[in-house]
């Protein structure tokens, strides 16, 4: 009933061109926000925090930043594990060689060396396409682990090959290192989501997100009616990485503390990214998060039944969740290929009807 | 520096072998994407499945027996028995048969006429679940393959090349014996191709999925048929890799570094897929021999990529791959 345009006359230009044009939506938008920053900060354990809604927020950031690449812009990429490790690696140099300066200031800064070095790797995409792109898209993984690996420079010649940040507070409040508390860690992360998902958000529905929508349908039919390929792939390439280092900046400082490039970077987080923008949906900001929640909670949910309640050993409990995850995302395919979006889209089209569907 | 030489000579010489044990791999990539154009990523799980049900098989273990005893609290480990070697690939061919019906009917079917990266997804998903499968089924253990191939340096080459050049060549048996399967394989499969009637079939599949539909040929079955033969073509990778370093889940990976050969060669060419393995197997050693230690060694992990990757920036399509033609 209440979940109507109907009623909710716009008298401005910007009323009209708003994100949310139903008033429902926009009162659910400040709903959310009013829970994701004036209650959960106050009620959150580290439990919680560490095992679910801090790897969400930050997974979520990686998803947009692939989302942008892929989804708005169409160029497969399976390199976001390597882009992460520059923006960590990035933001680890910065903090230890300008303790003085503000972490989230490092943070930003190591979002935007990502982004160039995802121009860098962005550039063979004016010439390579579609799975070819993609599996280039390969080196920059492989290279970029490697590097952090056999570099010494990268991880301040210490002895195990790791980097683990050192404490940094803003405010007076530690964010990094072993004494942040959780509320600390979730507000940081919470904020840059936030900040991010705004920024994505308005990017996509301007000019600049548009171009990017007209290469991702045709390239060569955008290149006619005027939109340059050469800074509409490596603007996406350069927006894309950006959020990615961010969010491999927050994955290493915020949320592991300590990181090994192989294994915390590894091939295996450009797929899992990628899987979360598939399930969650190609193209909207909304699949981005909702597909880092789904693959977020589900091995914490599959661990807690299998292990918890049925008392599986540990070892066969991983392997039946592989094969669960695997079987989920072929259902899903088959399902529906557009995703958790889609379905939050069809829901909202039924609410609009309801109660009289006809 | 003849030394030298015949060192970087038989540098290169070990690196075209390995290359053929990448092309095993990206055979069956291409096969599979000739006829469905589906970029099938499960490609090296299938070639660990497929070896893990071969030890399994051969030494009569019990499928899913730790499941069974952590559901039922019994201990069951294996059967008592042994298989020869042939009876237990012969039963494995027929397990990954069956996979492919499986695969046909439970994935494929249903997403006929979707978009090449959701197809390339469900593969993912695909391999993900066959790699759960198989250590749940199987174990996690790494396992020794032992199906009576010839291991360790062939002494005659040793000798001959060295009353030759005075310089003895180290060649591994197991990759002799690779090369060999590889060539009969590839011969076969062209045979097969060119000669059959369902090679027909399948190359008009690959041709124009629509056009075979209208001349009566069944996409179905044509791509049962070549998920089995993929299958098959992994099982024969399996064994090779198996035998040269066990089964173990790291046997997957190897799909990873068929990537890059299919890149170089094109996704739709069985030549090239050789080719293109020869090209990466001999330059990411001859690489990591001269450059490798110059600047920290381990290039192999990316070598191949990078050189994958120039090479596409000047020619997009791959050395055999069919030219691109983009309408409007």
């Amino acid at each position: 009933m209440f979940y109507r345009e109907a009623g909710d006359f716009k008298s401005s230009y910007p009323g009209d061109s708003q994100t949310f044009p139903i008033r429902f939506d926009r009162m659910r938008y400040y709903a959310v926000l009013a829970v994701a920053f004036g209650i959960i900060p106050f009620v959150i354990n580290d439990y919680w925090a560490s095992a679910v809604i801090v790897p969400f927020l930050i997974y979520a950031i990686a998803a947009l930043g692939l989302n942008i690449l892929t989804g708005y812009c169409g160029q497969v990429s399976l390199g976001t594990g390597g882009f992460m490790a520059v923006g960590a690696y990035a933001c680890y140099k910065l903090m230890t060689a300008f303790p003085e300066v503000s972490i989230l200031i490092h943070i930003l800064i190591a979002g935007g060396i990502t982004a160039a070095v995802g121009v860098l790797f962005g550039l063979p995409s004016l010439r390579i396409k579609g799975f070819y792109l993609a599996v280039a898209t390969l080196a920059a993984q492989f290279f970029l682990v490697w590097l952090f690996n056999k570099v010494p420079w990268f991880y301040n010649y210490s002895a195990s090959g790791q980097i683990s940040a050192p404490e940094r507070t803003f405010l007076g409040v530690a964010l990094t290192g072993a004494n942040a508390s959780a509320p600390a860690k979730y507000l940081t992360c919470a904020i840059f989501l936030f900040a991010l998902a705004w920024l994505a958000r308005n990017l996509t529905r301007g000019t600049i997100g548009r171009k990017w929508m007209a290469i991702r349908d045709m390239d060569i039919a955008a290149e006619i009616i005027g939109v340059n390929p050469l800074t509409t792939k490596l603007s996406a390439f350069a927006v894309s990485s950006f959020f990615i280092g961010i969010s491999g900046a927050l994955f290493f400082a915020v949320y592991l503390g300590a990181a090994e490039v192989g294994e915390s970077f590894g091939i295996n987080k450009s797929f899992l990214v990628l899987f979360m923008i598939i399930i969650g949906g190609l193209g909207s900001i909304f699949g981005s998060l909702a597909g880092a929640a789904f693959l977020v909670l589900l091995p914490v949910f599959l661990k807690n039944v299998l292990v918890g309640m049925l008392g599986w050993p540990t070892d066969l409990a991983a392997h039946l969740e592989l094969m669960i995850v695997g079987a989920l995302i072929v259902i899903f395919l088959i399902a529906e290929p557009h995703g958790l979006n889609q379905l939050w889209r069809v829901t909202k089209e039924k609410l609009r009807l309801w109660p009289f569907p006809h | 520096m003849p030394e030298q030489f015949y060192f970087a000579l038989e540098v290169s010489l070990n690196g075209l072998m390995a290359g053929i044990m990448y092309a095993l791999v990206a055979l069956g990539f291409v096969l599979i994407f000739k006829a469905s154009g589906i970029f099938n990523y499960a490609q090296g799980v299938l070639a660990l499945f497929a070896a893990l049900t071969l030890v399994g098989l051969q030494n009569g273990q019990i499928p899913f027996a730790h499941l069974i005893n952590a559901v039922f609290g019994t201990s069951l480990h294996h059967f008592g028995w042994t298989l020869p070697a042939v009876v237990a690939i012969a039963l494995t061919a027929v397990v990954m048969t069956g996979l492919a019906i499986l695969i046909e009917r439970y994935i494929l079917k249903h997403l006929v006429n979707q978009e090449p990266i959701i197809l390339f997804m469900a593969t993912i998903g695909l391999a993900y679940f066959l790699e759960g499968l198989g250590d749940v089924m199987w174990g996690a253990e790494i396992k020794n393959l032992d199906v009576g191939l010839p291991q360790g340096i062939s002494e005659t080459i040793d000798e001959v090349t060295f009353n030759w050049f005075g310089y003895g060549f180290f060649i591994d048996r197991l990759d002799i014996v690779a090369t060999l399967v590889a060539a009969a394989l590839v011969i076969s499969l062209m045979l097969f191709s060119q000669f059959t009637k369902y090679g027909r079939a399948l190359r008009a599949v690959a041709d124009d999925h629509q056009a075979a539909l209208s001349v009566g040929i069944s996409l179905r079955f044509i791509w049962v048929m070549v998920w089995s033969i993929a299958g098959i073509v992994a099982l024969v990778a399996g064994i090779m890799w198996g035998s040269k370093s066990g089964v173990q889940f790291s046997l997957s990976l190897i799909a990873l570094k068929a990537l890059p050969v299919l890149m170089l060669g094109g996704f739709t060419s069985i030549p090239g897929a050789i080719v293109g393995g020869l090209i990466i197997g001999m330059g990411e050693k001859l690489f990591e021999f001269f450059i490798g230690p110059m600047i920290g060694g381990a290039t192999e992990n990316w070598f191949a990529y990078v050189l994958a990757l120039i090479f596409l920036v000047f020619r997009p399509q791959g050395l055999f791959g069919e030219r691109i033609i983009e309408r409007v």
